[in-house]
């Protein structure tokens, strides 16, 4: 395997961890205002994901950082060609760090309903414009021959691309519905569970449409046969088998069958999108792939060393918060949010 | 106006905003350390009061470090996309690197350290918030290594039409980093000693509940100011020698030298016809430019005429001179800043090692007010050391006109600067307001407030 290979196994690592750490948090925020509706269920919500959130948010900057490092054209094109998403995506989630800071820290209560609100939609923002990146990723869009995109912000709103974000924006609720479910005890235990009944029969359905879908826009399964692998069946399975462990009470493997729907969605993404990185539409000669995109050898090299002992740490030190904090958030627990 | 300006002022205005926030950061998780710290070892409560009131200060401003931290990180693409892949071969790797071993330590770190003052023993805690105090300080360093490239280019060859990079530890051994960083280090601890000292100033004026506590945060804060303020100049005394041999322009517009002088006078005060590069009105001390440049009274100190000259043999034809009325009078207001901030800082030792700490209001309201002249001197020596390397991207070796992102439209670089800038300007509103409650509510109002709000309140 080369590095241009390893690094973009690198990126689809550290963006599974991101969506599947981060999926969870944004579910919880956007539950948030219509799961709890007095002051202190508002706050044992915000707290389970308390401890947590920063460290989560930090896979996306070091994915952002890591597709720089690596290939510095995916992260010029792709950043300046979708940049009105992500500017709304960065504003979403400027709010959103503030709002958990700041929430608490005055009594009134139109201050915190107004902080709630922003944790609302500093989640839901980018929980639905990632989705709609990555479709737009595998979709294809027009980038000439010099790597420039070409489209525009609406072209980045195709039918498509929505129902990857309404995808997963379904999948990180479902995910959080489930985390609150295992972080919280009495009733705010049995309300994400049956939040998470019924946002799991939206989400089935929303995923396997946009699977489907994905036959009619993308090349992906022209690409890949119409058997694409095993990680699309796992995905797909774990997403069933998580609603009947919700069904039959056993949380902790429904939040692991979400987890697994996040990971091998991502790695179904990056298998249809290998070895390119980027899709042009306009001619496939265009698009960016590992190797014209990339970095050279050297710094390769350099950032692989970096990361294959730095990685393992993180993951090590990041483990051992979810250990410190492993205890449901009740209603005697302290809260610091 | 046209899309370049545009995506210059949002760079400048992103960066200088997340510069607010960013020094005390530095300065502060360490003086929190040291105060949780003398608590574990001494078991005095007042140092744990100490950490958990400044602690909620610091906070509130991580907070708004960290959010206008991630615009930091996207925007290179976003608006300098032709930047990103001229020296994203070099550029992003320090950028990862920050990413990895210093935002994941900081953040993940921070929240054990909020939520684990009851669950973890005293001396893990303790040493989670030193952690983060080593993240925080490491990213500053990782960034200012991806900074010093554009200040000084090392370590990289041209190719396929790209700087590539060659030796990887040529960038961190770039001697720019060891001068930046060790004075951006210490206007960290200038700032965090000046919040610290100001905010004491006000209840030692107020004589609240919290007297004890904030005497001694006076002191702290008294040797801390010191020993920023004193590094501070005379790590930037050095930077600024260094300056004169690797940016000799950026000086010479720091000192609105036109012309060559050796010995080489130094401005107290110019007003200047940029246009015409020449002085209007001018007092001038002699020779002290040479002697703050090469510790003796006489050396030739090029000017900004000559340099001219020079860079367009070397770079061909162009304009080399970066706006010399904003490098002139960010530089002296940095400069004049920091002398005033010496001035406070050795008063308030003099005076704590007198063991007297019974001020007249009017100081105490001057010390108050004092809180400002770090955030001043931060801002200013930012904007010169940016704009002065015009107009250079990455010194000598790329134009900022050639680094913007030609896929944005002009339309959409005006969205998003308004935008930031009106919900930063908002958030500057709640963050101070959130500060002064807290400042103001002192240590008891932070303890009355863990009760309060911390505690289960069912029962």
């Amino acid at each position: 395997m080369d590095l241009n290979t390893l690094w973009f196994i690198l990126i689809a690592v550290l963006f599974i961890g991101f969506f599947f750490l981060e999926g969870f948090d944004y579910g919880v925020g956007i539950l948030l205002p219509f799961i709890a509706k007095d002051d202190r269920s508002r706050r044992t919500v915000i707290n389970t994901i308390g401890p947590f959130w920063d460290g989560n948010e930090v896979w996306l900057l070091t994915a952002g950082g890591a597709m720089f490092a690596a290939f510095p054209h995916w992260y010029a094109t792709m950043f300046s060609g979708f940049y009105l998403a992500l500017v709304l995506m960065l504003l979403a989630l400027i709010v959103r760090g503030v709002a958990f800071e700041f929430r608490s820290k005055d009594k009134h209560p139109k201050w915190r309903a107004a902080w709630d609100w922003m944790l609302f939609i500093g989640s839901f923002v980018p929980a639905l414009l990632w989705g709609v990146a990555m479709a737009n990723l595998i979709r294809g869009v027009p980038i000439d021959e010099n790597m420039h995109y070409l489209g525009g912000f609406f072209n980045l709103l195709n039918p498509y691309a929505l129902l990857g974000g309404l995808a997963t924006l379904s999948l990180f609720m479902l995910h959080g519905a489930i985390f609150l479910n295992l972080k919280t005890t009495g009733e705010m235990e049995e309300k994400a569970r049956s939040y998470a009944l019924k946002i799991g029969s939206v989400t089935t359905v929303l995923v396997f449409a946009f699977v489907i879908a994905g036959y009619y826009a993308t090349d992906m399964f022209s690409r890949l046969g119409v058997n694409p692998g095993i990680s699309p069946i796992i995905a797909g399975a774990a997403l069933l088998l998580s609603g009947w462990f919700l069904k039959k009470r056993r949380s902790g493997w429904a939040f692991v069958m979400t987890g697994l729907t996040i990971a091998f969605s991502t790695i179904t993404i990056f298998i249809g999108l290998y070895p390119r990185v980027m899709v042009s539409s306009l001619n496939d000669a265009w698009s960016l792939t590992i190797y014209n995109a990339s970095s050279t050898p050297y710094t390769l090299k350099v950032m692989s060393i970096i990361a294959l002992i730095f990685v393992p740490i993180v993951l090590l030190y990041q483990g051992w918060t979810y250990w410190v904090f492993r205890k449901r958030v009740s209603q005697d627990s302290k809260l610091q949010y | 106006m046209d899309a370049l300006i545009l995506a210059r002022w949002q760079f400048a205005i992103t960066t200088v905003y997340h510069f607010f926030f960013v020094p005390l950061t530095l300065g502060l998780s360490i003086l929190v350390a040291i105060m949780e710290t003398v608590y574990v070892r001494t078991g005095n409560e007042q140092y744990k009061h100490m950490a958990k009131f400044w602690g909620k200060l610091f906070l509130i401003n991580f907070a708004m470090g960290v959010v206008t931290g991630i615009v930091q990180e996207f925007q290179f693409g976003m608006n300098w996309s032709e930047y990103s892949r001229f020296v994203g071969d070099i550029f992003g790797a320090p950028l990862a690197i920050e990413a990895l071993l210093a935002f994941f330590l900081e953040s993940t770190f921070l929240g054990i350290w909020i939520f684990g003052w009851e669950r973890l023993s005293k001396r893990l805690h303790a040493a989670t918030i030193w952690v983060v105090a080593v993240g925080s300080n490491l990213s500053a360093l990782w960034i200012l290594i991806a900074n010093s490239f554009m200040q000084q280019p090392v370590g990289y060859t041209l190719n396929n039409g790209r700087a590539e990079m060659t030796d990887f530890f040529a960038l961190l051994a770039n001697g720019h980093v060891w001068v930046q960083f060790p004075h951006v280090f210490f206007a960290g601890v200038t700032t965090a000693g000046f919040f610290v000292l100001g905010i004491s100033a006000y209840h030692l004026w107020k004589k609240g509940q919290d007297l004890e506590i904030f005497q001694k945060s006076f002191r702290m804060g008294a040797v801390y100011a010191v020993i920023g303020t004193v590094m501070v100049m005379l790590v930037g005394h050095t930077q600024a020698q260094y300056m004169m041999k690797i940016q000799p322009m950026k000086m010479a517009a720091a000192e609105a030298l036109w012309d060559t002088e050796d010995p080489a006078a130094m401005s107290l005060f110019t007003i200047g016809d940029e246009k015409n590069r020449r002085d209007v009105f001018a007092i001038r001390i002699p020779s002290l430019l040479s002697v703050l440049a090469y510790n003796r009274l006489e050396g030739e100190v090029k000017g900004i005429n000559d340099l001219q000259r020079e860079y367009e043999q070397t770079h061909g034809p162009g304009d080399y001179v970066p706006p010399v009325a904003i490098s002139y009078w960010t530089f002296r207001i940095m400069v004049g800043a920091g002398v005033v901030m010496l001035l406070i800082a050795l008063y308030a030792l003099y005076r704590v090692l007198k063991n007297n700490l019974e001020f007249k209001p009017l100081l105490l309201k001057g010390m108050i007010w004092s809180i400002s002249l770090p955030y001043i001197a931060n801002s200013t020596g930012w904007i010169f050391t940016e704009v002065a390397r015009q107009p250079w991207v990455v010194f000598g070796v790329m134009r900022t006109e050639d680094a913007v992102s030609p896929a944005v439209s002009i339309g959409e670089v005006w969205f998003s600067l308004i935008a930031f800038t009106l919900l930063y300007g908002a958030l500057m509103g709640v963050t101070i307001y959130l500060l002064k409650k807290f400042a103001v509510g002192g240590a008891s109002g932070v303890l009355l407030f863990e009760e309060t709000e911390g505690a289960a309140i069912s029962k």
